[in-house]
């Protein structure tokens, strides 16, 4: 991830290639195939062990629906921020484009937020990492996608920083496009994670 | 490495001399050469610790080495066969040829390519430090759980192996996200894709092979390093943890990686033995679609591996299947090959004889595998010698054979000198017969029921002859890379000059100079057929490649990419050293990580 970070933000433009398609961001989609099988490993494990714990706390006594649907609305909504963000930086909205990277970073660090109230209300209820199968499977899921979250977040800020000192012109509108797929491949792991954990229980 | 004069008209960015221009280098040539000497003393040592394996089972009841040390000299054996020497040697073809095949400057992203190798460099080097830190892993190459749990391996071997694996997965990937992007986008004018040579091709599907398979490994060692550290449940089965979790993603991971392994040999020799047959490949698409093929089937055969842990009448049938369709694709391709040569006028070189012991090699090696697929036969068979001599003959005679015949083929335009021919010639015959001696018993011990991995044997088991004669064999290998080195080191000197196209090959990287002059190409070539050097017209447009017309725009060289190769592997170490090692690999991370993205590489 480290590694597509860096070169997205740092490679000038290319000449034309074979396919027609930039460079930067076919080697993103393939960074992005390769996450699929990294979260679908974890996923599929998650699902395995699911039903098998002989001590509690189970899924069902502990997961807090109504609390996770508002930070998923959360997620979701910044993917709509990010998506303004792409927008005013294509279109040189300089003001919007500060405003909007601002607004998508903070909405992602309010469901980093709400992440880190969850965890530590599951281990006052008793569930920790080493509790049992569910409590393995259920950080370390959903622990990595707060990761990836986290990551996305300094990417935005660093971003934003960009946009502060007006190095982020129209023609540098990939490099926010590029943290945009991230951003968007990120929210729709969650709304897969946010389906098979918590509402098909 | 290219001659001065040329650099003097254009140098588009003077490259540092000496030991920084190396470090900072990000010329895919010179990347491309530190992969290729990098593995190969990693061959070395990995071939070391197999003549330590060898004499412990020389004669029944021996002594030779303990029995922990002979645990993780078996374990290094594999884990540094398969990810620091094999897969490192493809890399090393990957890297210088790509370009030059698809008539490019450079790959997608040259940084990104130094940081590849400096991150392989490094995790290689941290695996092995587990030698000096407490004991090396001891597991075996495929660490089956729960032998690696803390109860079973308290020392810090298994770290520095799941530790070690992960950093090494990086380099993989970063290395396969780029060639990716090489492959399809940097691609001359007219070169189509079924106009590539199918190394290309089998070098696209195998960085497939690799961003899809290692991610699942991923997963697995991130499980254990939690199971370790953080004393999670994954694979404890006393909470209810299934050790089979570990197999089946091991697996999904290794069944693909075995292809990994021996696609990009495949693909030398599809170079090698058009070349030295005088005709083109014969059936090229049909090469193509089975390595296609065998990318896609190779995700659907992983629980071949897993027969004995008895997974039901209904699984076992469905893997055995899959496993036997996938010999067809394999067959397809080493009937077109023998078609290639048939008719043709050979001229039996080394590499050419590398390439035909190839065939023969691995045949047999893919004919034992067939065998395992029915699992029947399979329960016979594993944990046993026989598996032994089928993993070397496709490894062995497979991989290493074609990587061969790639190291002569293209010596002469790495180096611009050929290797000698009378030593080469040597060199073949003493490895095909060496490497008979040492793995063709193995397959009569291993069905006499000498179980692999085992420290030592009894008397009068009716092991102790074969394995004689399989040490022997190990050390007659020995002596024949020897032979090669000798080879390598007095032609490096004073072989016989190359010429720009000594073979008389059909691919563009022969139209241009040996050694390739920084830039590759002066102008960018235009491609008209499939075997460009082989048709009139074509090459004559090849050709035109090497006049320079303009400005030739070169990537500057660059530190960053080994800064933060060295941080993260630090990062990494800190889960095994402490965290005085990992702070400020996190720090030393962040610093290359963010130079780099605003260096200006104009």
């Amino acid at each position: 991830m480290a590694v597509a970070t860096a070169h997205a933000a740092g490679h000038a433009e290319h000449p034309a290639t074979s396919t027609g398609l930039n460079s930067r961001k076919m080697v993103f989609w393939a960074f992005l195939g390769s996450e699929c099988m990294f979260f679908g490993s974890l996923i599929a494990t998650y699902l395995v062990y699911r039903g098998r714990d002989a001590v509690g706390p189970h899924p069902h006594e502990i997961l807090n629906i109504p609390f996770t649907s508002v930070s998923a609305f959360v997620l979701l909504m910044s993917s709509l921020t990010m998506v303004l963000a792409l927008a005013a930086v294509q279109t040189g909205n300089v003001r919007g484009s500060r405003i909007w990277l601002a607004a998508t970073a903070l909405l992602g660090m309010t469901f980093l937020a709400g992440q880190c109230y969850e965890f530590t209300e599951f281990a006052y209820e008793g569930l920790k990492l080493q509790t049992n199968l569910f409590g393995s499977t259920f950080f370390v899921l959903t622990g990595f996608h707060g990761t990836h979250v986290t990551v996305g977040v300094i990417w935005l800020w660093s971003l934003f920083m960009m946009a502060m000192r007006g190095q982020l012109p129209q023609a540098r509108a990939l490099d926010v496009e590029i943290a945009g797929l991230y951003w968007h491949f990120v929210d729709v792991v969650w709304v897969a994670i946010f389906t098979l954990v918590y509402l098909i229980q | 490495m290219a001659t001065t004069t040329v650099d003097a008209i254009h140098a588009p960015a003077e490259a540092p001399a000496g030991l920084w221009g190396w470090i900072s280098t990000v010329d895919h040539k010179r990347i491309g050469a530190l992969y290729g000497v990098t593995a190969f003393i990693f061959f070395l040592i990995g071939g070391l610790e197999a003549l330590v394996i060898r004499i412990q089972l020389m004669r029944p009841e021996n002594h030779f080495v303990s029995p922990d040390v002979y645990n993780q000299m078996f374990t290094m054996h594999g884990t540094t066969m398969i990810f620091l020497a094999v897969m490192p040697l493809a890399a090393s073809f990957f890297n210088f040829l790509i370009p030059l095949m698809i008539g490019a400057r450079d790959v997608a992203f040259p940084r990104l390519n130094a940081f590849s190798y400096w991150v392989f460099l490094f995790g290689a080097v941290f695996l092995n430090l587990s030698f000096f830190f407490g004991g090396a892993p001891n597991t075996g190459w495929f660490g089956y759980s729960n032998l690696t749990s803390t109860q079973y391996a308290p020392g810090h071997g298994v770290d520095f192996w799941a530790a070690g694996l992960q950093i090494l997965g990086i380099a993989s990937l970063a290395a396969a996200f780029n060639f990716i992007v090489t492959i399809l986008n940097l691609r001359a004018p007219g070169m189509k894709m079924m106009r590539m040579p199918p190394f290309v091709w089998m070098t696209l599907v195998t960085a497939f092979l690799i961003i899809l398979a290692f991610p699942v490994i991923t997963v697995a060692l991130v499980f254990l390093l939690f199971d370790r550290f953080f004393g999670t449940n994954f694979y404890v089965p006393a909470s209810g943890g299934d050790p089979l979790l570990w197999q089946h993603l091991f697996w999904l991971f290794g069944h693909p990686e075995v292809y990994i392994l021996i696609l990009p040999a495949m693909g030398i020799i599809s170079e090698v033995l058009p070349t030295f047959s005088r005709k083109p490949l014969f059936g090229y698409a049909v090469v193509v679609y089975s390595g296609i093929f065998i990318g896609f089937m190779g995700w659907g055969v992983w629980s071949h591996h897993m027969f004995a842990t008895g997974l039901g009448p209904l699984a076992d049938s469905f893997f055995a299947l899959t496993t036997m369709l996938i010999a067809i694709p394999t067959g397809v391709k080493i009937f077109n090959w023998l078609a290639t040569i048939w008719g043709g006028r050979i001229d039996l070189k080394t590499a050419m004889l590398f390439a035909l012991g190839f065939i023969a090699m691995f045949t047999m090696g893919g004919l034992s595998g067939f065998m395992h697929a029915s699992p029947p036969a399979d329960l016979q068979q594993t944990d046993t010698y026989f598996v032994v001599a089928h993993i070397h003959y496709v490894l062995f005679g497979g991989a290493m054979m074609g990587i061969f015949a790639g190291i002569y083929y293209w010596f002469p335009k790495i180096t611009g000198r050929l290797l000698s021919e009378r030593l080469g010639q040597w060199h073949f015959w003493l490895t095909m017969l060496a490497m008979n001696v040492t793995f063709f018993p193995m397959h009569f011990v291993g069905l006499l029921g000498m179980p692999r991995r085992v420290y030592t044997y009894a008397e009068h088991m009716g092991f102790d002859t074969m394995n004689l004669v399989s040490t022997i064999g190990a050390f007659a290998i020995a002596v024949s890379l020897l032979v090669f080195m000798w080879n390598f080191l007095s032609s490096l000197r004073s072989g016989k000059v190359a010429g720009n196209d000594p073979w008389g090959g059909s691919s563009l990287e022969w139209a241009i100079p040996s050694p390739p002059p920084p830039y590759n190409f002066g102008s960018v070539p235009v491609v008209h057929s499939r075997d460009p050097l082989w048709h009139k017209e074509s090459r004559e447009a090849a050709l035109a490649a090497n006049q320079v017309r303009g400005h030739i725009h070169m990537p500057p060289n660059s530190f960053w990419p080994a800064v933060s190769a060295l941080g993260m592997t630090m990062l990494m170490a800190g889960m095994v050293f402490g965290w005085f090692i990992g702070i400020p690999g996190l720090v030393l991370m962040l610093a290359g990580i963010y130079s780099w993205a605003f260096e200006p590489c104009a």
